[in-house]
């Protein structure tokens, strides 16, 4: 079952950002957040994540309203990766990791070895057992990035949630993340702006324009030139079979 | 990874810092006229908990117990309280420069104060303390209220108390220089920068009581301190209940800070200092940082209280202005030593 929502909605005031979006996440599957600047999908994933209340609609866990689950219940299913994710705190990269296990500990009980084993597996699975002892703020972005998922990884979760993942990273580190996240044996749903990162890496795509879902299905159902044209209003060539099997998408310059 | 060694070595730090608190109390008691030592200190503590005679003189003992015991002990009740508030105002709204004033708490108290001692507010019924103590209350659901009509996040709370305080400011500098005399508004200026004279064991009992309650509320609430690290849509992916535990960590500060002013005026900087302090010594999770914080703080108030009452001696300096002289310099070593690779 995992997270699906019904009719979800949220607005501020007047403004609808998510708009009645009904949508079911596969378990065990990657699912692809896609929409220019401003469709929504940040939004949508903190409904999904339970950090926000729809204003409208549903989203389920298991079947189950969200919103009347424990926070803390939920933070041990479901975990985040948020897309600027800062501090003001010198914290070494153990600590960051450490936060992942708060949902998971009692109050006043200090960190025991299940928490222990958790953080050391976490770092080991992001390759950054070498680095649990350095400050934070030395870290590169595609460093911080590996540290947060190791967070998110201590929290043990069944479905993991990730805005914009691979921003500001180079190439070869945005593919070496979205293969380590496909790895994983978790449900996710990514937030992605690059068309081909999201063909390759993701089982279905959920493409959100003005806060509703225009389009839903495989990469090559849903990456077309007609659909690039619409939502992105640029010019496409879309091979359908490419490397891998996925399809390939190269933009063209002028309107569509 | 924390082996048994560096367990062991923790135990050791923390006996050793509560030994240190209990030395500093003992020795800044014996420091001025009298002639004291530290063995006549404990003496007439265990003399007045039944432990036997501890043949010192019946004024010398009223010094110390009467006196100088309870005035130490405030201090360090005073540093503990005002070094946990700050730490947590500083993890809560994500600032490394907020204190516990930060919210409007200490010009609310001297404005309340001001109304009750100038203008004579509440009849001769309502003391400084309690004036204080109720301005800064109303300061405090000020700026709460406002807060929470401008949404509630962290930079929102800090400018709602930064109008509250210049607000409150106006209104105590307005009454003071329209209706007091020199007199009077030397002994206010005096209240306002923070004096621990005239402690006595009621203060000591009333803010040990409350400071005690809201360390073991922060203490608990430790967990969801650390889970704002990231900020709040991050604390809340983490399990935690912001907007509740936002609410009551303030308003359990809040109480504590306007206990401590209440009783002895708004003594600036230990607050916002001393929490960087004992980060540097212990790191930024709070299960240990709140203990070791309100430690640094009792042990830095009680010498700094004996600084004041003594380098003019007979003539007593606030201690608000005795910390900041003795802050700035410690913080800006901190500062230094924090600094990171750009």
């Amino acid at each position: 079952m995992s997270l699906s929502t019904r009719d979800v909605s949220w607005r501020i005031g007047a403004r609808t950002i998510v708009d009645a979006v009904t949508l079911d996440v596969t378990p065990g599957s990657t699912l692809g957040l896609l929409g220019p600047n401003g469709s929504g999908k940040s939004s949508l994933l903190r409904l999904l994540a339970g950090v926000r209340k729809p204003s409208g609609g549903q989203v389920l866990l298991d079947g189950d309203d969200l919103g009347r689950l424990r926070r803390r219940d939920v933070a041990r299913r479901i975990a985040v990766v948020e897309q600027h994710a800062q501090t003001e705190l010198d914290l070494v990269v153990s600590d960051v990791v450490r936060l992942g296990r708060i949902p998971h500990r009692a109050t006043w009980s200090p960190e025991d070895d299940a928490d222990r084993a958790a953080v050391a597996q976490a770092l080991a699975r992001v390759d950054l057992t070498d680095l649990a002892g350095r400050s934070w703020h030395t870290l590169s972005g595609g460093e911080r990035q590996r540290v947060h998922i190791a967070r998110a990884l201590a929290q043990e979760p069944t479905e993991l949630l990730l805005d914009e993942p691979t921003n500001h990273l180079d190439v070869h580190h945005q593919l070496d993340l979205l293969s380590l996240v496909r790895r994983l044996p978790v449900t996710s749903v990514i937030a992605l702006h690059d068309l081909n990162l999201a063909a390759m890496f993701c089982d279905r795509l959920v493409v959100l324009r003005g806060g509703c879902v225009v389009a839903a299905g495989t990469p090559s159902e849903v990456l077309t030139p007609e659909l690039i044209a619409e939502v992105y209003r640029v010019r496409a060539v879309v091979t359908p079979d490419g490397p891998d099997g996925v399809p390939s998408v190269r933009f063209l310059p002028g309107p569509p | 990874m924390i082996t048994e060694a560096v367990r062991g070595a923790r135990w050791a730090l923390w006996a050793a810092g509560l030994a240190t608190l209990v030395l500093s109390v003992a020795v800044a008691i014996t420091i001025g006229p009298a002639d004291l030592s530290v063995r006549d200190v404990f003496g007439v503590v265990g003399q007045h908990l039944g432990l036997g005679d501890a043949g010192v003189s019946r004024i010398r003992d009223g010094i110390v117990w009467e006196l100088r015991l309870p005035r130490t002990l405030l201090a360090a009740v005073c540093g503990a309280g005002l070094a946990i508030c700050g730490a947590i105002m500083q993890s809560l709204l994500r600032n490394p420069l907020a204190d516990p004033f930060v919210l409007g708490i200490s010009s609310g108290a001297s404005t309340g104060a001001v109304l009750v001692v100038i203008l004579g507010v509440g009849g001769g019924i309502l003391t400084l303390s309690t004036g204080a103590f109720i301005g800064a209350v109303v300061a405090f659901a000020l700026v709460l209220l406002l807060a929470a009509g401008a949404g509630g996040t962290p930079d929102r709370v800090v400018l709602a108390g930064v109008a509250a305080t210049q607000l409150f400011s106006a209104l105590t500098s307005f009454i003071v220089t329209s209706s007091a005399d020199a007199e009077q508004t030397r002994g206010v200026l005096f209240w306002l920068l923070g004096s621990l004279s005239g402690a006595g064991w009621a203060d000591v009992v009333t803010c040990g009581t409350v400071c005690v309650v809201g360390l073991v509320v922060c203490i608990t609430l430790a967990p969801a301190l650390d889970a704002f690290a990231f900020g709040e849509d991050a604390a809340a992916s983490l399990g935690i209940s912001v907007r509740w535990v936002r609410l009551l960590l303030l308003v359990v500060t809040a109480l504590i800070t306007a206990t401590l002013v209440s009783a002895a005026g708004a003594i600036g900087f230990v607050g916002l200092v001393l929490p960087h302090a004992a980060r540097a010594v212990v790191g930024p999770g709070h299960r240990l940082l709140l203990p070791a914080t309100a430690l640094i703080g009792a042990i830095f108030l009680v010498w700094v209280d004996t600084v004041a009452r003594t380098v003019f001696s007979p003539q007593e300096l606030p201690v608000g202005v005795v910390t900041a002289l003795v802050g700035v310099p410690a913080f800006a070593v901190i500062l230094y030593r924090r600094r990171r690779p750009v």
